[in-house]
């Protein structure tokens, strides 16, 4: 049993659906310090030197195991900048979840910002899932600003799923992958800003060897008067093929800012982008109104069915 | 047992007014299978929105087993009992059949139970419970879900504005046995198509004929239906499809 309070424990369900100690290796970080770890017979997760972040190391070959490494805070007024490494075997299959959720009761801004970086080796196949949540009724400002940079040997596939519901007053997300041969990686974005909340999100994603693909899609809602600015880009330095989308739902005096662009550097790539913002559309709300919905019931389960 | 006492409905264009529907009063029995039908621009759908909530009048009363529900909300007739079946099917992003019909039953039915009512309409149900109902379902299979959100809010009265819109041949020949199997198993409750089709028509124990916004003719089936052969308020399959 972990020693975690119950906000602590909160936080961890809603960032990585866990109730206690996940099965297999993980790494338990709570107010700014490491309060449980497990390595395993595959993987192996170490403090870096200089106590900055963790190294988290897969053997080759590994397979159906899983990684989980949640940050949750409860302190006001925290801040800190952590550097997480994952070396991932050739060959190797693997489930890596993160994730941090943030309760803030007091005045002053926390703020977590995880570099995360990955080293996929040849012909491996990774699945990462990060959720970000925020909670608490203090004035202080949850700040998560997420870097995640990927790197993909030759045949490497990676499907990341990278989900931020609510609660989360700032945050500036950046992806960056580059891709050899025959890799490749899928992303499927979510995100919800509310209140006065601000969203930025950037990808830059480098086609650089043959036959490799990425597929990047971002679903945003921004309701009441947030903001968010996606800006997701695709390079096709090979013949290789990339698809990039951004859909929005704008609500209230939400605003949203879509930047899909793509740079083909070479006579074979192939490489589409398509972007779309609107409301919900007033047919919807009145199909699920002659379903006995009240309006505001038909909203949540049309925006809940689009962030799903 | 519905009841529509001197509706009408009009819409301002320009400076001109145009009157949709006229005056118009008709009344649905119980454990009836009525469909309205008529030319294009007589009124029908405008007639049948009016009913679910969709559209106000603008003047005349609506009564839905003696309660006057003219100044209820699309929300508060639907859970009075009112069904409706748009003819043109709502496309969502995300949301899957099965939340669909969920929402449709009103609680969270079994995938078994799901799975039954997509069988009803003749969907193969593990193929479709869990798709989403985006732009990937053709027209005759989004008609098809439709319906069968109506089978699974199992309300009093059930409105369906021309289901055999928009969907090819073969689909509709699937449709007519649905509906023919909703008139058999009819109990307490009513139904309302807008139809102008002739198997459609056949079926019906009373035919509603509207024109200009008023009722034209309304009667039993066997009465109506020979005055209006091959007019064009009935139309036979092949004949739309020369």
């Amino acid at each position: 049993m972990l020693k975690m309070d119950e906000i602590q424990r909160r936080l961890l369900l809603e960032v990585a659906d866990l109730h206690d100690v996940p099965q297999g290796a993980y790494n338990l970080r709570a107010n700014g310090k490491s309060v449980g770890r497990s390595s395993s017979a595959n993987i192996e997760i170490t403090s870096k030197e200089d106590g900055s972040g963790i190294d988290i190391r897969i053997k080759p070959g590994t397979k159906n195991e899983s990684v989980h490494i949640p940050v949750v805070m409860s302190e006001s007024g925290l801040k800190e900048t952590v550097y997480n490494d994952f070396y991932i075997g050739e060959g190797a299959d693997v489930v890596i979840v993160a994730g941090c959720g943030i309760d803030n009761c007091g005045k002053q801004d926390s703020e977590h910002d995880g570099v995360h970086r990955f080293f996929v080796g040849e012909n491996a196949k990774v699945k990462y899932v990060e959720k970000h949540y925020g909670a608490g009724d203090g004035t202080g400002q949850r700040i998560l600003n997420p870097v995640t940079e990927v790197t993909m040997e030759k045949g490497s596939s990676m499907e990341m799923e990278m989900v931020q519901i609510k609660g989360v007053d700032s945050t500036s997300r950046t992806t960056r992958a580059n891709l050899k041969a025959d890799a490749s990686l899928i992303v499927r974005e979510r995100l919800m800003t509310h209140g006065t909340q601000y969203a930025y999100s950037e990808y830059e994603v480098n086609l650089d060897g043959d036959n490799a693909s990425a597929d990047v899609v971002s679903r945003g809602v921004a309701k009441d008067k947030s903001y968010q600015k996606l800006d997701l880009r695709i390079v096709g330095n090979a013949a290789c093929h990339g698809h990039t989308e951004c859909d929005s739902i704008i609500m209230d005096e939400g605003r949203i800012l879509a930047v899909p662009s793509l740079e083909a550097n070479n006579v074979d790539a192939m490489l589409v982008h398509e972007a779309a913002i609107g409301k919900i559309a007033g047919d919807q709300l009145i199909k699920l109104m002659t379903l006995g919905l009240t309006e505001k019931e038909a909203e949540e389960q049309i925006v809940n069915g689009f962030l799903k | 047992m519905l009841e529509l006492k001197n509706i009408s409905f009009h819409v301002t264009e320009g400076n001109s007014q145009v009157d949709i529907i006229q005056d118009l009063s008709l009344t649905v029995d119980n454990k009836k299978f009525v469909v309205i039908t008529g030319p294009n621009g007589s009124g029908k759908s405008t007639l049948a929105k009016i009913i679910a909530g969709i559209e106000q009048p603008t003047s005349g009363r609506i009564y839905l087993d003696g309660e006057d529900i003219t100044d209820k909300s699309i929300t508060e007739r639907a859970r009075l009992g009112i069904s409706f079946a748009f003819q043109q099917p709502v496309r969502f992003r995300g949301l899957q059949v099965i939340d669909l019909l969920r929402l449709a039953a009103g609680k969270k039915i079994s995938h078994i139970k799901a799975c039954d009512y997509l069988s009803e309409v003749g969907l193969c149900a593990n193929d479709y419970v869990n798709r989403e109902v985006n732009s990937s379902l053709s027209g005759g299979e989004l008609k098809r879900i439709e319906i069968a959100t109506i089978l699974a809010r199992k309300t009093s009265l059930s409105i369906f504005d021309e289901p055999e819109a928009g969907i090819d041949l073969w689909s509709f020949q699937n449709l007519i046995r649905i509906f023919e199997k909703m008139r058999e198993e009819i109990e307490e409750s009513s139904i309302i198509i807008i139809s102008h089709q002739e198997r459609i028509l056949q079926i019906a124990d009373e035919i509603v004929v509207l024109a200009d916004g008023r009722v034209q003719e309304h009667g039993p089936g066997q009465e109506i239906l020979p005055k209006i052969m091959d007019t064009e308020v009935s139309m036979p399959m092949c004949r739309k499809f020369q």
